[in-house]
């Protein structure tokens, strides 16, 4: 592999697409030039659709040229249709507490962003190394510790963050795997390479979007998919309910699998909600299950019915308020004492959220080379850890140029992006990391790329990131779903992508070698 | 099926029948006004008292005028049982059970609460054409629960609480007329009476079948057909041996060694109504019979709620 991933995937694909353009001869001559992004201008930023010059890049030929033949009016109101039927699903939250506010959708944009096949497989050889090595560094924490006592990760990061969960201590979740689904958000910055932004861990959200812009977009654009070789992500919840039945207990014949949800009020319950159909499982909450000797029932008319795995999308600390918060009424008492007898899977496991702090990714590297000998096949966005002294200094002398995060935020809060921040939000910050340096990291301020946009009824660049998700059954036994969520900030020139801060998502489209499954097959 | 999702998936379906009902009442009373000389009957002040909640009423609207009633029986949000409420708790009903639907069920009624939410937001009285599209919304409702959802135990939870609610709709229904009738017993057997009885007919879209079987007008026959006609799918007897029906469905999927009191209570009053003929009826007073008839409804629905949806550890 290559180690600068951008250049190696831009030269591969040009000769992939020269492939492309002669298997499909009758549509596009290999003679013909690729087209260029009519009234489109890049703006100088790297652009996921299109080069510099408005052409083309290698696999998105078809969709530019699709582009250029709708108008600007069609496009707006096809995405007013999308929108409206994703209206009527029910894809909504609600804009005002008050139960007859208007509701709306996640603002979805219709013109999907392109992931060409040899990218792809770049960001899927990096995301499967990470996350075998993450997986390896929970057992390591939770277990002997060797990470730390060979000095490679300071105890006092581990000892002081938020998500390290002692009551883990010893545990040894199923086929030895803590984090089972995992969305791992990257962006690309201004040369077009790949860096990983963070490692979402706990209950990452967001794959229903991935599957419901799929959808409405195959929808309203049949034709489009025939020729551009997309690869499928509607097989997701099946492989999902593979990856949670291959943690059943052992013995147990035919696991009953169940999705724990917060409740209608959680603003991911529409994804809780549509998982649990789409697998054909229970969506249970906490008032339905119930722990006697040490197993897990659950309350049906038919009396109490025992779980054997759940697919938690509650927190750690409202899971069982025997172990962990008591004040929670989310959770189940004797959850915990359940999981440690063996007769619950828990996806993820409890106490994933370690290897979540913003500090602690600093160091997974550092975790790559010291539990696979391996390096980095996706890099990490440069980091200045606050708690070392010299990156701390350099981080206080360069608070207007760089992005400095709280460790254990999310959401797009707890954030200072410096460029856009004033000189009195910048000192805040600077006397926030002088109390709490552990508690900081800074990464300087990247150009995300940015993929064309409908505003109005015309196209500008906004930027982007993607989150793919990885299920992962065992350590050698890991899915990288073909696609991803793609999330876009609409107001123009924000980096902030996080659909609480004004963000909406667009379709992924992960372009298939010749031989692979396509979407429209 | 988890107890809670049988909970709801209920209250869910009774709420959707609610609302339908709801728009039945209000397009037969405003075809009566259309169809009988001015001033004869006032019309709204009926369809209050048999909501059984008069108070309610009195204390949020000062007059029994159409305005009022229509407002409050389509698109009062602060009363739990307007068409609008009952439309806004199915739908949150069906968001924390819609899992357990078909993406066509979960559609279907957020696109009726929407619908009737629009309607309104837009301050304006509704005509009878509304009534007309949400009858069509709510055909299409059932329709899309019995043809997209497997008719298993969750199916026969929304079976069951649709008929309860729809056999104490239309015993509601029917006495609309007998509120009518109370101050006009001269009419009885006018053409006037005729139009009015053909309008209850019609609010249970029984009007066609009933002539079918019976040609002309006559109070025995329409009340024999609202009560006791073992074909037509909105009268009482069918509407009790329906959900009677569904609850034999339900007892033998949860085989369990508790005593079911509700399949005892609808046996009880299924044979009660099959004991019974139409002349006992109006001879005892139709409105001491449909009150009765209400309570035992309720009583049912109160053994189901004991025998299914409280499951504690001991079960």
């Amino acid at each position: 592999m290559s180690t600068d991933p951008s250049s190696s995937w831009q030269s591969q694909s040009q000769s992939q697409a020269s492939g492309t353009a002669s298997a499909d001869a009758s549509e596009k001559p290999s003679a013909q030039p690729l087209p260029r992004l009519i009234d489109y201008d890049p703006g100088g930023f790297f652009d996921e659709l299109v080069n510099d010059q408005s052409i083309a890049r290698p696999d998105t030929e078809v969709l530019v040229d699709m582009i250029n033949r709708i108008s600007g009016e069609t496009l707006a109101r096809r995405q007013r249709a999308i929108e409206r039927a994703m209206y009527r699903m029910g894809i909504t939250f609600t804009v005002y507490s008050d139960s007859r506010g208007t509701e709306k959708i996640m603002p979805f944009d219709i013109i999907p962003r392109v992931v060409p096949a040899i990218l792809w497989h770049h960001i899927e050889a990096g995301l499967k190394q990470r996350i075998g090595a993450l997986n390896r560094f929970l057992s390591d924490i939770y277990g002997p510790q060797n990470i730390i006592n060979d000095g490679v990760i300071p105890r006092e990061l581990v000892d002081t963050s938020k998500d390290f969960r002692p009551q883990c201590i010893g545990l040894t979740p199923p086929n030895g795997v803590w984090c089972h689904i995992t969305g791992t958000d990257l962006i690309r910055d201004s040369s077009g390479t790949v860096y990983v932004l963070e490692d979402n861990l706990r209950c990452p959200s967001g794959v229903s979007y991935v599957l419901q812009n799929r959808a409405v977009m195959k929808k309203n654009f049949p034709q489009l998919f025939d020729a551009s070789r997309v690869r499928p992500v509607n097989d997701y919840p099946a492989r999902l309910y593979n990856t949670l039945v291959s943690m059943a207990p052992e013995g147990v014949r035919n696991p009953v699998v169940a999705v724990l949800t917060p409740g209608v009020y959680n603003s991911a319950y529409y994804e809780h909600s549509f998982l649990a159909q789409q697998m054909g499982v229970e969506l249970v909450e906490g008032r339905d299950l119930m722990v006697k000797d040490d197993r897990v029932y659950m309350r049906t008319t038919e009396g109490l019915q025992q779980v054997h795995v759940l697919y938690r999308r509650v927190d750690d600390m409202f899971l069982d308020p025997e172990v962990f918060r008591e004040d929670s009424v989310l959770g189940v008492a004797g959850l915990m004492r359940a999981y440690r007898a063996g007769n619950i899977a828990l996806a993820n496991a409890p106490g994933t959220g370690i290897a979540d702090d913003k500090v602690i990714y600093a160091y997974v590297p550092k975790m790559i080379d010291y539990y696979l000998g391996e390096t980095p096949i996706l890099e990490n966005v440069p980091t200045y850890v606050c708690l070392d002294e010299d990156d701390r200094r350099h981080v206080l002398e360069n608070l207007d140029t760089l992005v400095v995060k709280a460790a254990n935020e999310s959401g797009g809060y707890g954030i200072l992006i410096g460029p856009h921040a004033t000189p009195a939000e910048r000192e805040k910050f600077g006397e926030l990391i002088r109390e709490n340096p552990r508690n900081y990291i800074a990464q300087p301020t990247l150009s995300l790329s940015r993929v064309p946009t409908l505003v109005g009824e015309s196209l500008e660049g906004r930027h982007v990131d993607l989150r793919p998700y990885i299920l992962c059954r065992s350590p050698t036994d890991v899915d990288v779903i073909p696609g991803g969520l793609t999330r876009v900030a609409l107001k123009r020139g924000s980096l902030v992508v996080n659909s609480s801060q004004g963000g909406g998502s667009k379709d992924t489209w992960v372009v298939a070698n010749p031989g692979e499954e396509t979407a429209s097959t | 099926m988890l107890a809670r999702v049988a909970e709801s998936i209920y209250w869910m379906s009774r709420q959707m029948e609610r609302a339908e009902n709801l728009s039945r009442f209000l397009e037969v009373t405003l075809n009566f006004i259309l169809d009988q000389p001015e001033n004869l009957v006032d019309p709204w002040e009926p369809l209050i008292q048999v909501t059984g909640d008069t108070q309610w009423y009195s204390e949020h609207y000062s007059r029994f005028d159409r305005p009022s009633v229509i407002h409050f029986l389509a698109f009062d949000d602060r009363y739990p049982n307007s068409m609008l409420s009952s439309l806004r708790y199915a739908r949150e009903n069906a968001r924390g059970v819609r899992e357990t639907l078909s993406s066509e069920t979960f559609e279907q009624i957020n696109d009726f609460y929407h619908f009737v939410n629009d309607a309104a937001l837009q301050k304006v009285e509704p005509t009878a054409d509304f009534f007309d599209q949400v009858r069509q919304q709510a055909l299409l409702w059932n329709g899309i629960l019995d043809g997209t959802m497997s008719h298993d135990i969750g199916w026969h939870f929304a079976n069951f609480g649709r008929l309860i609610e729809r056999a104490d709709k239309t015993s509601r229904i029917l006495d609309v007329k007998y509120f009518n009738l109370l101050p006009r017993v001269d009419d009885v057997g006018t053409a006037v009476d005729d139009i009015q009885w053909s309008a209850l007919l019609l609010a249970i879209s029984g009007f066609e079948a009933y002539r079918r079987e019976h040609h002309l007008i006559d109070i025995e026959k329409v009340v024999d057909f609202f009560i006791f006609n073992r074909r037509f799918p909105r009268s009482i007897l069918s509407c009790v041996a329906g959900a009677d029906w569904s609850l034999s469905q339900i007892e033998d999927a949860c085989s369990s060694a508790q005593p079911r009191s509700a399949k005892q209570a609808s046996l009880g009053l299924r044979h009660r109504l099959a004991n019974t003929n139409v002349k006992e009826v109006l001879a005892g007073g139709m409105h001491q019979f449909i009150d009765t008839l209400q309570v035992e409804l309720n009583d049912i629905g109160e053994a189901l709620n004991q025998d299914y949806f409280q499951v504690t550890l001991n079960a």
